[in-house]
Parts: C-alpha cells; sequence; structure tokens
C-alpha cells in the first residue's frame, strides 16, 4: 500500500510521514516567514508542517496525518502575500520567499465562520478539541438562529462491528479516501448528493451489510469526529459509561498473522472497549484488518 | 481493487442501453450478475479489470446518459451492470450518479418538464406558467415536472425543456413557454412546435459589421460549404501556414482574453499549455455555459457550429494537442445536434482526423454531455467531470496548465474565447487590437434578458458603455437595475449606464463583467425574491466538498428568505450576519462558485439599498 497521488485525480501528492522509510537523499531547505520570524524547512512541506515545527497551533479537521490533504473542511485557512484568497496551511507547500500570517483579523474571522458553520450543522460533541476551538475564536454557532438547516439523522446501526453517526459528519473525506484509493482499496464508501444534501454513503444508500465494506475500520481510524465509532463505544456511550479518563493504551503486536501489525488496546475496566493502531507504524500507518481490529474477544477473560 | 457487486440485475432495455454504448460484454464475467449461462471456456483465461478497463472511467458519465436516456432514471440493477463493464466500483458510481441533476436514482416517469424559474424567466412570470404546468400534468400525467435554474433560452424567457427517455430520447423546447406550449411540449414531445432558428436571437443578424455573430443567420448551420463560402477553414489554413508558435504569438499579440469569467490572457494559457514537457496535451471547450443569464455559446454553437470545430482544431493545433474535449451543458439538445452533425461532416471532409487538411496534423473532437450541474463549468471540475468523477473542482495548484485533463496540461477555454481566433487570424493581430480598447481588445457578446423589448446576443466592441447596449436592447421604461455578469456578478443602478462595458471599466466601477451577462430589471421586479433566488441557486449548485460554501450558502438562503420581510432596523441583523458570511465564503472556499456566491447579494445592499 501506498499513500501515492493518483495523478489523474491532480491532487497534491502525499506527503510526510513522520516515520518513511529514511533513505530518500536529503531534500534542500527552503526560507521563508511565518509571522515575520524567519523559517526553514526542508522542500516539500506544507505551511502547516513549518507552522507545527514552529510550535503553532493551527486547528485542522480534515487534515490527516497519514492522508493527501483532502483542503476541504477550511479551519486551517492563513494569509499568504500576494494572495487573492486565503490559503490552506494544511495542503499548500511551503515556497521560498514566502510571506505567512496565521494569525490575522482576516484568518481569524474565517476560522471562527467555518467553526460557527460547522457546528450550527452537526454535531461536534465528540470531535476533539472542537470545544476548545468555538471559544478560542468566540464562535457562536447558535446565532444562525432555531431555524437554521442542520443534519438530523439519525445514527445508522446496520452491523455488529461499528456505528456511522452522520449527524457528526462533517464530509472530510477521509473516510472516503482510506476506503479508497489511499489504503483499503475497497472503494465501499463514497459522497453521494450534492451540495449540504452530500451525505456518505454505500452504493444505492444500502446498509453497509450490503455493501464491499470488509469491516477493517480504516474509515473509524481517520474520522476525526466520531461519526464513524466502534458499536462497543456507541453503546457505552449511549450508556453512559464510556469514560476516556479511566482508560488505559496498550500497544502489542496484533497475534493473528505474521505481518506483525501494531495494536493499540484501549482498556476500560478490564474490557477492551477499541482498538486503534499507532499512524507512525512503518508498515501499517494506522491501518488494520478486520481481525486486529475488531476480533479482540478471545483475549477477554468471560466468565 | 477487489470489487463488489450486488446481485441486482439490469433489464433487457438497461443492458441494451449500456451494450450500444460499450458494445456486447467480451465475456461472462462482464455479463449482469447471475448470467452465467453462455460461459465458455475462454472465460476461464479471461481476467476483468486491469489497466484497460479502468482506463475507460471516463465512459462512466456517457453511460450514466445512455440508461438515463433510454429509461429517464438510473436503477441498482443498471447502474450494477454499468459498474461491472467499466470495472468501477458501484459506490463512486452512486457518488457520481447522485451528483447530476438530470440523472435520478429513484424510479420516475419517462418525461421530465425541466421549467425554468430562475431570473430572466422569473421577470417574465415563470412562476405562474409553472404553477398552471403543474395543475394541468398532475399526478398520474406521467410528466415529472422539475423546477429548473436557467436554460441558456432567457432571450425567449420563460422557457421549459421536455425530455422524454426513449430510443431514441425525444427533446422538445417551448420559449417562451405557455402552460398549453409546455405541456405539449411534454406530452408530445414529436408534435411540438419546432424552436425558432438560432438568429433570432440575435437582433442584429445580418449586420455587416458584425465579427464574431457575421455567419449566424447567413449561413446553414448544417451545411459545411456554407460555412466554407462564408470564410470558413481560412483561419485554420493560414495557422498551418504561420506554425504553432506564430500562432500562439498571434493570440497574444491581439490581446485576447479569456470570456469564460476570469477573465485570462488566452495567449499564455497556450503558450504555458504548449511548453509542457509532459504528454499528450489536450484542448477542451468549456461549453458548460450554467451560469444564469448566458446564453451567447448556445447561440453560437446553434448558428455557426463549424466555427467553434474550427477553433478548437487552431487550439490543438498551437498548444501540441491532438484530442479536443467539447464539454457540452446536458441541456442544449439542439446545439449538441448540429455539434454531431459538424464533427461528423468535418471529419468526413478531412478537416478531423489523421491528417487535418492534408498537413499531417491529426486532431479530433468528443463531445461530453454535462448532467445537470453549474459548478462543472469550473475549469477543474469540469476535468474530473469528463474523467467520471464527482464534479468537485481539484484544489489548484496545480494548474490545469501543467496538470488538467488526465492529469496532463491542457488548455481550456470557453466556446466565445476560442471562436474570437477566426478573426485574430484571417485579420491580423494588429487588426484586431484595433478593436475595442487598449486593455480589452476585440469585439464582445452580451446577453441582454429580463426587461427589455428586444432580449438576445449583442456583439459590440469593447469600451461601448452599458446605456448604448441597454439602448439598442429597448430599455424598460422604468430601468431598476442592471444585473452585471450574472449570478457571480454585481448590480449596478440605473443611473450607472455610462459604465464602459470593458474588463478596467467594469472593475474601475466595482463590478464585473463576468460571462456577458446583461439582465435589466424594472421597478415591477420584486427585488428581494430576485435576490433570495440567487441565493437558492448557489444553495442547489454547491457541489458540497467545502464547509463555507456547502454551509454558507444555505444559511445565506435563510437570511434572505427572513429578510423577504424585513427592512430597515430589523434588517440589520441579518444583514451583518450576511456580510460575516460572506467574507468568509469569498476567503476560504476552494473554488469560485464559493467565492463569489455573495457578490450579487452584497452589491443590490451595497448599491441598490435593498432591504432599507
Ligand atoms: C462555478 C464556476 C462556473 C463556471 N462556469 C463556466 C461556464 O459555464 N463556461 C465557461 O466558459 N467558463 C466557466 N467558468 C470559468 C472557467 O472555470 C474557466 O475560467 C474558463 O472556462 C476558462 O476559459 P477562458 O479562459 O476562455 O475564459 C466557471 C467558473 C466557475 C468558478
Ligand atoms: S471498514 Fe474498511 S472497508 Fe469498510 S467502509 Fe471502512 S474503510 Fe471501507
Ligand atoms: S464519516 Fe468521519 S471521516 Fe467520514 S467524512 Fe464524515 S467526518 Fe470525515
Ligand atoms: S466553493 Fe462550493 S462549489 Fe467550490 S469547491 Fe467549495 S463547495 Fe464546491
Ligand atoms: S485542515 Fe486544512 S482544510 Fe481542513
Ligand atoms: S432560461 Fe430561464 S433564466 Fe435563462
Amino acid at each position: 500500500m501506498t499513500t501515492a497521488e493518483s495523478p489523474v485525480r491532480g491532487g497534491a501528492p502525499a506527503a510526510r510521514h513522520s516515520t518513511a522509510v529514511p533513505l530518500a537523499p536529503p531534500r534542500r531547505l527552503l526560507e521563508f516567514t511565518i509571522d515575520d520570524e524567519p523559517v526553514r524547512v526542508p522542500e516539500g512541506s506544507t505551511i502547516l508542517d513549518a507552522c507545527r515545527a514552529q510550535g503553532k497551533d493551527i486547528p485542522t479537521l480534515c487534515q490527516g496525518d497519514t492522508l493527501t490533504p483532502k483542503n476541504a473542511c477550511r479551519v486551517c485557512m492563513v494569509e499568504v502575500e500576494g494572495s487573492r484568497t486565503l490559503v490552506p496551511a494544511c495542503s499548500r507547500r511551503a515556497e521560498a520567499g514566502m510571506t505567512v500570517h496565521t494569525d490575522t483579523e482576516r484568518a481569524r474571522h474565517s476560522r471562527k465562520i467555518v467553526l460557527e458553520l460547522l457546528a450550527s450543522s452537526v454535531d461536534l460533541s465528540t470531535t476533539p478539541r472542537a470545544a476548545e476551538w468555538l471559544k478560542e475564536y468566540d464562535a457562536k454557532p447558535d446565532r444562525f438562529g432555531p431555524q437554521a438547516a442542520r443534519l438530523n439523522e439519525e445514527p445508522k446501526v446496520d452491523n455488529d462491528l461499528y456505528v456511522r453517526d452522520y449527524d457528526k459528519c462533517i464530509l472530510c473525506y477521509k473516510c472516503v479516501d482510506a476506503c479508497g484509493d489511499q489504503w483499503q482499496n475497497t472503494f465501499a464508501i463514497s459522497v453521494a448528493g450534492r451540495g449540504f444534501d452530500a451525505r456518505i454513503a454505500v452504493e444505492h444508500d444500502a446498509p453497509l451489510t450490503d455493501s464491499a465494506c470488509v469491516y477493517c475500520g480504516n474509515c473509524i481510524e481517520v474520522c476525526p469526529t466520531g461519526a464513524l465509532s466502534f458499536k462497543s463505544e456507541f453503546d457505552m456511550r449511549a450508556a453512559g459509561t464510556w469514560d476516556e479518563s479511566k482508560q488505559s493504551e496498550t500497544t502489542t503486536v496484533c497475534a493473528y498473522c505474521g505481518v506483525g501489525c501494531n495494536l493499540t488496546l484501549h482498556v476500560q475496566d478490564n474490557e477492551i472497549v477499541k482498538v486503534t493502531s499507532p499512524h507512525d507504524n512503518p508498515v501499517t500507518h494506522g491501518n488494520l484488518c478486520i481481525k486486529g481490529r475488531f476480533g479482540y474477544q478471545h483475549v477477554q477473560n468471560r466468565e | 481493487m477487489d470489487l463488489h457487486f450486488g446481485d441486482s440485475k439490469p433489464t433487457d432495455e438497461e443492458r441494451a442501453a449500456v451494450d450500444a454504448l460499450l458494445g456486447p460484454p467480451e465475456s461472462a464475467w462482464e455479463a449482469p450478475a447471475g448470467e452465467w449461462v453462455d460461459r465458455s471456456a475462454d472465460d476461464l483465461r479471461w481476467a476483468r479489470g486491469g489497466r484497460p478497463a479502468r482506463d475507460r472511467r471516463d465512459l462512466l458519465l456517457p453511460g450514466l446518459h445512455a440508461i438515463n436516456d433510454r429509461v429517464g432514471w438510473i436503477s441498482d440493477g443498471a447502474l450494477d451492470y454499468l459498474c461491472r463493464r467499466l470495472t468501477v466500483p458501484p459506490a463512486e458510481a452512486y457518488g457520481v450518479a447522485t451528483f447530476y441533476a438530470m440523472f435520478s436514482v429513484r424510479p420516475r416517469p419517462a418525461t421530465v418538464l425541466h421549467v425554468c424559474t430562475d431570473l430572466a424567466c422569473a421577470a417574465h412570470g415563470a412562476a405562474e406558467v409553472c404553477a398552471g404546468i403543474e395543475q394541468r400534468l398532475g399526478a398520474g400525467s406521467g410528466v415529472h415536472i422539475e423546477r429548473s435554474p436557467c436554460l441558456g433560452l432567457c432571450e425567449r424567457a420563460p422557457a421549459a425543456l421536455a425530455v422524454r427517455a426513449g430510443d431514441p430520447v425525444r427533446t422538445a423546447v417551448a420559449a417562451p413557454a405557455t402552460v398549453e406550449s409546455a405541456v405539449l411540449a411534454a406530452t408530445s414531445p414529436d408534435s411540438a412546435d419546432e424552436e425558432p432558428p438560432a438568429s433570432l436571437a440575435v437582433p442584429q443578424a445580418g449586420d455587416p459589421s458584425l465579427v464574431l455573430l457575421s455567419r449566424v443567420g447567413v449561413v446553414d448551420p448544417a451545411s459545411l460549404d456554407d460555412y466554407r463560402a462564408e470564410g470558413g477553414y481560412t483561419a485554420l489554413r493560414r495557422a498551418f501556414d504561420i506554425g504553432p508558435a506564430q500562432v500562439i504569438r498571434e493570440v497574444t499579440d491581439a490581446g485576447l482574453v479569456g470570456r469564460g469569467g476570469a477573465a485570462f490572457p488566452t495567449g499564455r494559457k497556450w503558450q504555458a499549455t504548449a511548453s509542457q514537457p509532459d504528454h499528450p496535451h489536450y484542448v477542451v471547450c468549456n461549453a458548460d455555459e450554467s451560469e444564469p443569464g448566458t446564453f451567447k455559446d448556445r447561440v453560437i454553437m446553434e448558428g455557426d457550429p463549424y466555427s467553434l470545430i474550427e477553433s478548437m482544431t487552431i487550439a490543438g493545433y498551437a498548444v501540441g494537442a491532438h484530442h479536443g474535449y467539447l464539454y457540452l451543458r446536458g441541456e442544449y439538445p439542439r446545439a449538441l445536434a448540429r455539434l454531431e452533425h459538424a464533427i461528423a461532416q468535418a471529419r468526413s471532409r478531412g478537416l478531423l482526423g489523421d491528417d487535418v487538411m492534408g498537413q499531417g496534423y491529426a486532431f479530433d473532437i468528443e463531445i461530453r454531455r454535462g448532467a445537470g450541474a453549474y459548478i462543472c463549468g469550473e475549469e477543474t471540475a469540469l476535468f474530473n467531470s469528463i474523467e467520471g468523477f464527482r464534479g468537485e473542482p481539484r484544489s489548484k495548484p496545480p494548474f490545469p496548465v501543467e496538470k488538467g485533463l488526465f492529469g496532463k496540461p491542457t488548455a481550456e477555454n470557453n466556446v466565445e474565447t476560442l471562436v474570437n481566433v477566426l478573426p485574430i487570424l484571417t485579420m491580423g493581430a494588429q487588426a484586431y487590437a484595433a478593436i475595442g480598447t487598449q486593455k480589452s481588445t476585440g469585439p464582445k457578446l452580451f446577453c441582454v434578458s429580463g426587461s427589455v423589448a428586444r432580449p438576445g446576443i449583442y456583439e459590440l466592441p469593447f469600451g461601448a458603455t452599458l446605456g448604448e447596449l441597454l439602448e439598442l436592447a429597448g430599455p424598460p421604461e422604468k430601468l431598476r437595475a442592471v444585473l452585471l455578469g450574472g449570478a457571480a456578478g454585481g448590480f449596478v443602478r440605473a443611473d450607472e449606464l455610462d459604465i464602459p462595458l470593458t474588463f478596467e471599466g467594469t472593475r474601475e466601477a466595482g463590478t464585473t463583467l463576468g460571462s456577458g451577462v446583461v439582465l435589466a430589471l424594472d421597478d415591477t421586479v420584486p427585488l428581494p425574491r430576485i435576490l433570495l433566488r440567487i441565493a437558492e441557486f448557489f444553495r442547489d449548485e454547491s457541489c458540497g466538498q467545502c464547509v463555507p460554501c456547502r454551509v454558507g450558502t444555505v444559511r445565506q438562503e435563510e437570511a434572505l428568505t427572513r429578510l423577504l420581510e424585513r427592512a430597515g432596523a430589523e434588517a440589520e441583523d441579518d444583514i451583518a450576519l450576511l456580510r460575516e458570511v460572506g467574507r468568509a465564503m469569498r476567503d476560504a472556499s476552494i473554488c469560485g462558485l464559493g467565492q463569489t456566491a455573495w457578490n450579487a447579494v452584497e452589491s443590490a445592499i451595497d448599491r441598490l439599498g435593498a432591504y432599507a
């Protein structure tokens, strides 16, 4: 598996795994400025890479460390001198001599509105950091009024392994990319419909069980909002028993086959509640198969 | 990729529609699910998929058209069969099929009547006509009525287009539509009145000063000989005489600037494409023309189709392409027929094909039909659409001249832009540049509609004023405002008629020429309704890819709905909200749709004092 860009789609080439096999020739450094400070980054870095290296915290939602940036959410916008519009930091390559401003009134306004638009249309309650960002940018999603159109969809519970709660979906395309040509190559899901009515769906809007899905759970791994979640997590949340503060994480090697994928077991009250995989693992980059991801019942001690 | 197909089967008809496009299945593996009866020994050695099959992904949109044209909608079985033939994952194909307004994945009657309710038609009583039609063609009439965005027939507003699925598909246009003529078109498309000739859309037809429109109404659009007798193919001959590099130089020296809305210098685009080391190169003609109020490209294609074929050939020659795609909006059946005929004629006479004009240059043109999506006029969305993906814009850079159609260097131009290349080559760059102003050279087409006596396409040299143009078209007694540049453009006041119609002049006046729309509104037109209609248009046409546009267009529409009944102090909050959202949309949207969606409404508030 590779994350090589598909040239046909014209997307920006997939970048930078922190774990990429370190055999490539050293890359040239290029210089530019961020918020009036000079920075040097290897050629090919995005503005976001450079910002993070500087310790700057820019909100991101659709950006994923293992995926080609789709730059669809538009929360990471920064100002680049000479550009008519703002620029998505997650996907724009740094260029020598660029002048970037990350915290101008213009950039902040845009982030604030985008966060308001998102929070007014979908449920961000399980999106890590969303509450913090809404506060930081003084976003007031309620101001669009009680009549503001929302997704308002019931969670789709149609199999025993994972739940699709599209009321929480921000349409970041990560799951589609993970299921499609960037990782899994199963192409079980895509975006259907257009505009505000666009939704993640399998063919003919069928239940997942009628689709090509092989339940690898790689889409859950990349989903930034909790719209896709383990059935175990979904049920525990519904029952009010999900408690991350009581969870411990243990990374181990999957016992099923010889590939040696790393698994991170999330354990609460001595029960495995979900399984993720480290993104910086050079073998899997966070991807697993159905057995590694969901086949943990046999290790649980059941009386 | 391990494709999974359901077990829904196509009907014989659906299967025949797909096979008519792709040929019969080569192997039982390609046959519809469960039909393994005639499996042969060869099938055991036949590998489905692989590169040859994946390379046909671009036949997905034509395949969807084939089914929709024959049956009227796209069933699970039909979609699965098409996917099996093209090795396209069904989920992706479903995503594509549901992207386009002209397709349905739910059962519906074979006849669809598109009734335009957009700006020019609204100003000509579309609402009443539509209500009347809905009353006459209720449930059980066998006609599905769709309220449609602009059909590109604004000079004959209000307009309706009937499409009846079958073999062949039948279409009929009613414009200007009455309840009776629209109902007739839908219930009996074969006996509906014939459309008037394209030249009726050109009030100046026959005027010897016309350059771009000189042949409309003068030549028979079906006759290549007529076209040649009126100077056709002299420009291509000159192109062959001077060579590709010199053609690009002439176009550059002529100062030709794109007429598709973004006003990009054509010579620079061609040069950048021609000089790319990657091959093949492509030329793409953007004939999607879905901007409300725009119909100039349609009139050229219907009235003078060979001129576009010749121009595309010149463009291909200049940039080193051997294949051109003509992306035509799906709602233009007559333009489609005329262009198909013209291309076939040109091919049979050696003006397209392996050896154009015996010059050893190979070039051919393929028509691709859109299926009802304004966003597919955005240049990169258009590439995705041709390639068989959802018509979502790509982020730039990389730009099309570097990575365009199929990831290859591509020069994409508007119909009107391309047709300008003919006079540039026949009269020479200097003479051409002498027309118009220094910065906006050449002749320009304007689509005048709304409250004027003689709506239609007008050709004037750049630099004429808005007032002069309206004078030709017969302005209304009480002009309230003019929408310049279409839904993505801006309103100007009735006292601003001395604005010169040039790129620089409109820019100076804080507005835009856009795609050449001039929609005149008199004081009877309810402005808040028009503004709401514009917002609805963008809400409907957003591809949905990026948040500021996907949600922002909805929030703007909601605010404008509230503003239908508010003014003055009561309107202030919503106007502030519109401004804040609009600013973020302009700054943070991926493409021009989201970036310009708020322009017209903003200009109505600022210049016309709407809601004051
Ligand atoms: C939302 C959107 C819709 C567009 N629709 C059209 C169209 O229908 N026809 C067209 O020629 N250009 C359209 N454009 C402009 C094209 O993207 C592109 O700039 C143009 O085709 C380039 O041709 P030109 O250089 O000859 O103008 C549209 C742009 C946007 C952002
Ligand atoms: S579980 Fe795997 S196969 Fe199923 S939709 Fe998610 S990524 Fe695709
Ligand atoms: S389900 Fe999750 S990963 Fe998929 S588009 Fe929605 S938010 Fe993104
Ligand atoms: S601005 Fe609108 S149309 Fe353009 S990419 Fe974003 S959502 Fe799609
Ligand atoms: S994180 Fe950059 S656009 Fe989504
Ligand atoms: S055809 Fe109705 S507005 Fe153009």
